[in-house]
This record gives structure tokens, sequence and C-alpha cells, in this order.
């Protein structure tokens, strides 16, 4: 399955100050459907290569991270059971303190 | 001879420049009180001839609370079809306040300003409601602030940012009320000052001040537009607005410290808080004048390098949320009591962190590094920053190893100790402050360079107490 993924806010810097990521992801064996659970999964070894305690806490995102699945907060759609489909936009952004 | 009378002229010139600067001030300051007087005289006059008139015909002039003065300054304005004559009517009777002074609430403040927040001769709106534009900041104005900073100027280095905002503000708009709180925003104070406002902007640059300001709203039912801004991005959305989320209910835990970078650290690119800043205003305005969409239960993301903003729907109000939720512990009383710097693990204040983690053996001061460095002492100096930092600045002969990679580089630190007087060199570590040049000690200890030892304050120090011309940043 094609998707986009997009870090900002600070979190593209786990993964080689990458911004923007288009990856193939195999679904999981004897699954149907691909859930953000698998894809946090697969983000984790697949892109983050420096502090993953940055990224994740437990099997989600930590505290401050927000997930926008096509431009829509992940809390909308069901949070780690989200459905992925072909082509969906993945963005895990940082919330930003500065000013 | 002559180079001692250039000496002596330029000490005269120097106290002549201060004893004028003094004066000028003074000046400025007897400007500021008087301006203050007429104003308020005008105020009053304004008043009474407004209640006057209001008594004869019942109405006034044109129709609308318009005066002439205020149609001609905001014509512009009033010749949008979509914000005209009732848009701008309320914004001016409208009282707006902006947390923090820097690179946000500088052009926030300056467009809000402009556009009429706080008109005084809107005084004479029902039971005489006072109109008000206010800004909330400690801080006083440095150097390095001045290029996102814009509302600052060089003159106003060393003095209060509120008092140099005030100022700014009042020379392009001197018919508004401007009021100002030289002071940090706290659960003591928050309630009293923010209850004074219809509108918040949080402009503040932390995360315990970002959780105090949208707690506080929700209590007192005030709309917040917040923003904020680091290194080449920024986010901006509006909480707390017509039953849409407030910043808990999208944020209910901190985030981890670590998490929490810095523009004094991590760098900013100036125009990017401007262009969040002025976003922030724009918004206030729509909430203001009852104009348009505000961007509530949504996000702007804006992507400075990549020249991408993001807008994005996110969550609805939380029914768990302590601020907002249907069982929420936040009341007044609690919230005088919360501890935000604990909640956040962050100051709210931004002091530089103090780290002490190494014994007084396993450290030296700038000066008895000097003391190494005139006798000629074999040594390897480690600068531990990130290399963005040592590419501005560095001491001579040092290698840069940034802490990050600390662990992967110790072939080449041991190597650099082999390479001078048989490895028995000693070895010193050096960063920024002094905080990640003890983290790294710690870290060669526990990997056999026991002899290890850190520069007390880093660079700072060197810059404060050995080489003054040595730059800081």
């Amino acid at each position: 399955m094609q998707l986009t993924l997009e870090f900002g806010g600070g979190l593209e810097l786990l993964c080689d100050s990458v911004k923007i990521h288009s990856i193939d992801v195999d679904l999981p064996a004897e699954e149907k459907k691909l859930t953000m659970k698998h894809l946090l999964a697969w983000v984790r070894s697949n892109l983050i290569k420096e502090r993953p305690e940055m990224f994740m806490k437990g099997d989600t995102v930590r505290p401050g991270v927000l997930v926008l699945v096509n431009d829509c907060d992940w809390e909308l759609s069901g949070q780690l059971d989200t459905t992925l489909e072909n082509k969906d936009v993945v963005v895990f952004i940082s919330t930003l303190h500065g000013g | 001879m002559e180079s001692n009378g250039g000496v002596d002229e330029s000490t005269r010139l120097l106290k002549e420049l201060q004893s004028l600067k003094d004066s000028k001030r003074d000046i400025e300051a007897r400007i500021s009180a008087l301006e203050g007087q007429l104003r308020q005289i005008q105020s009053n006059q304004q008043l009474n001839k407004k209640a006057s008139s209001d008594c004869s015909n019942g109405g006034s002039e044109f129709g609308h609370d318009l005066t002439p003065d205020m149609i001609y300054r905001y014509s512009r304005q009033l010749l949008l079809p979509s914000f005209g004559v009732q848009g701008q009517s309320n914004l001016l009777k409208s009282s707006i306040l902006v947390i923090g002074a820097g690179g946000l609430g500088s052009p926030a403040l300056l467009y809000l300003a402009a556009c009429g927040v706080g008109e005084v001769s809107a005084l004479f709106i029902v039971d005489f409601e006072i109109c008000r534009l206010g800004m909330v900041d400690h801080d006083v104005v440095e150097l390095n602030n001045l290029h996102r900073q814009i509302i600052h100027g060089e003159a106003y280095i060393g003095r209060s940012k509120v008092e140099s905002a005030a100022a700014a503000c009042r020379s392009i708009n001197s018919t508004i009320e401007i009021i100002e709180h030289r002071e940090a925003l706290r659960t003591s104070n928050a309630l009293e000052i923010v209850s004074k406002y219809d509108i918040v902007i949080d402009a503040t640059d932390n995360a315990p001040s970002r959780y105090l300001i949208s707690d506080c709203c929700v209590l007192l039912g005030k709309p917040l537009v917040s923003g904020a801004a680091l290194g080449l991005e920024g986010q901006l959305a509006v909480y707390n607005y017509n039953g849409g989320p407030c910043y808990r209910c999208l944020f209910p835990t901190p985030p981890p410290t670590t998490a929490c970078q810095r523009c004094s650290d991590s760098g900013v690119l100036g125009v990017v808080p401007g262009v969040i800043g002025c976003l922030q205003a724009l918004e206030a305005i729509k909430v203001a004048s009852l104009v348009g969409e505000p961007l509530s239960g949504r996000m702007l993301l804006f992507d400075a390098l990549s020249a991408r903003i993001r807008i994005v729907k996110i969550r609805g109000r939380s029914l768990q949320c302590e601020a907002c939720g249907e069982n929420a512990t936040m009341t007044q009383e609690n919230f005088q009591h919360f501890d935000y710097e604990k909640f956040t693990q962050s100051p709210l204040s931004p002091a530089p962190l103090k780290l002490k983690l190494l014994k007084e053996d396993c450290r030296i001061s700038s000066k008895e590094y000097e003391e190494v460095v005139k006798k000629g002492d074999a040594h390897v100096l480690i600068d531990v920053r990130p290399s963005q930092h040592y590419k501005i600045v560095s001491l001579p002969n040092s290698m840069n190893v940034p802490l990050a990679s600390l662990e992967d580089k110790l072939p080449e630190i041991e190597s650099a100790l082999k390479s001078i007087d048989n490895g028995n060199a000693g070895v010193y570590v050096v960063c920024r402050r002094g905080n990640d040049s003890q983290r790294a000690v710690e870290l060669l200890h526990n990997k056999g360079f026991v002899s290890a030892k850190d520069i007390v304050g880093g660079l700072e120090s060197w810059a404060r107490d050995v080489d003054h011309r040595f730059p800081t940043y």
C-alpha cells in the first residue's frame, strides 16, 4: 500500500531531517487492512533513526504529537484503529511552544 | 601625547552622549505622562459630549458610532463590503490582551493598535465599558531580539519590552487606550488581568504559559488565539471559541521537556514568528469584529522552507477535558494553586538551566582553563555543541564532537590523545553554558576517560571572565 508520510515540528530530525517520505507498506500477515497501529510500528522500525522515545510512548505517539490522516486529527477517525487506504497522507507533527 | 588626547576626547564625548540620553529619557517620560493626562481629559470630554448628544437627538450623527476622525483613519476597512462600518464599530468596542511582546506579539500588537482596538473615543458605549489594548511581558529588550521582535528598536535595549511596545503602538495610534502589564503572567495575577479583556492572544514562548493561559481563558470564557513558531515552522489555532476545543482538549498531557525547544537554543528565522503573529492579529480581529470564520476546530501549520501552509481539522471539545470537559476539575480556586511548572516540568520564565551533575574536582573554571593554555599543558579540548553552534564561534585548537555523536566518536578522541604526550594529556570539555559539557564528562568517565573535566559555565563564562571580545549569542 502506497502512503505519503510527513514529519514536522522537529520530528523530521528523528528521520535524517527528511520531512516527506513516500513509502510502500505491506499488509501485515493474516490482516486484511492496514491500521495506524501497524503503521506506527512500521515507522518506528523503518524510518526513525534516533531517539525513538521522542516519537512514541508505549504503542502510540508521545504526548505533544498530533497525528493527521488526510488533514484530519486521528482522534476523529479512531486513533490507533484508523484504517488506512492506498494513497493516504499521514502527517506527524510535534507541537511548538516557541515565540 | 596625541593618542592620549584622543582617549580624553572620546571619554568627554561618551559622557556628553550619556547625559544627553538621560535628558532625552526624562523628556520622553514627561511627554508620555502629559499625553496620558491629555487623553484622559479628551476622553472625558467625548464622554460628556456623547452623553449630551445622545440625550438631545437620541443617537449618533451618522447612524453609527464612528466619529469623523475614525471614519477617515479606518476608511480603507470601512470600504470593505464584508467588514464595513459594523465590523469596524465592533472592533473599536473590543478589548484584546496580548501576552508576550516578543516575536509573535510584536506584529500582532502593531496591527491591533493600527486597526483601532481599544479606541478611547469608543468610550461612550453603553455603561461606560472601557476598551483597551493590553500587553503583558516581564522581559527586557536585548540586541539578539531585534531581528524578529520588530516592535522594539535599538534605543530600547535594556528597557522593558512592554514599555517599548506601548511607545511603538502609541506612535502609530494615539487614540487608543494601551494598558501596560510589566509583569510575568502567573496564576496569582492571571484571572484579574485576563478578566479585563474580551479576547486573548497567546504570544508566549513556553509550555507552562500555554497551559496556564488556556485554563485561565476557559475559566473566564475568553476566546484564545494561540500561535507558536520555532526554526522555520509555525502553528496557529483559535481555542475556547463558540463551543470549540481548548488547548488541553488537544494536548491533555504535556510533552516531555526534551521536546520543548526554545528559539534561544534552536534558532528561529525572524520572519517566521512575524507571519504567525500577523495571522494571530487577523484571527483576533475576526473574532472581535464578528466577521468571517475564525480558525476554531482547525489548526494552521506553516512550513517556511517548503512554502507550504496546511490547514487541518482537529478534534472538538473533549468531554474528558480537565479544564472544559463535563467533569472538569479546574476551578478558579484550583487554578490559583495549580503548579504549571511542575505539571510541564519546565520553568515559566526562561532562565537557562544550570545543571550540577559533577563533583567540584571534575570541573575547572574558565580562568583555570586559561592557565592550562598559558602554561602550554598538553591537553585535548572537546567542544560538544552542535556543529552549527561551533561554526559561529569556537576556542582555538578545540575539536568539535557534538554530544549526540560523542559515544560514536570515542576512538577519535582516543587517537587525538595518543598523538600528544603519549596519552597522558588532560581532557577538557566545553559547551555553550556548561550543561551539556557535564553530561559529556559523565559519559566520558563511564567510558574510561576518567580524567575528563568540564569548563564551568561554558563559553559564556569564557567570554565573561577571560576574553571580553569573545562573541556570545
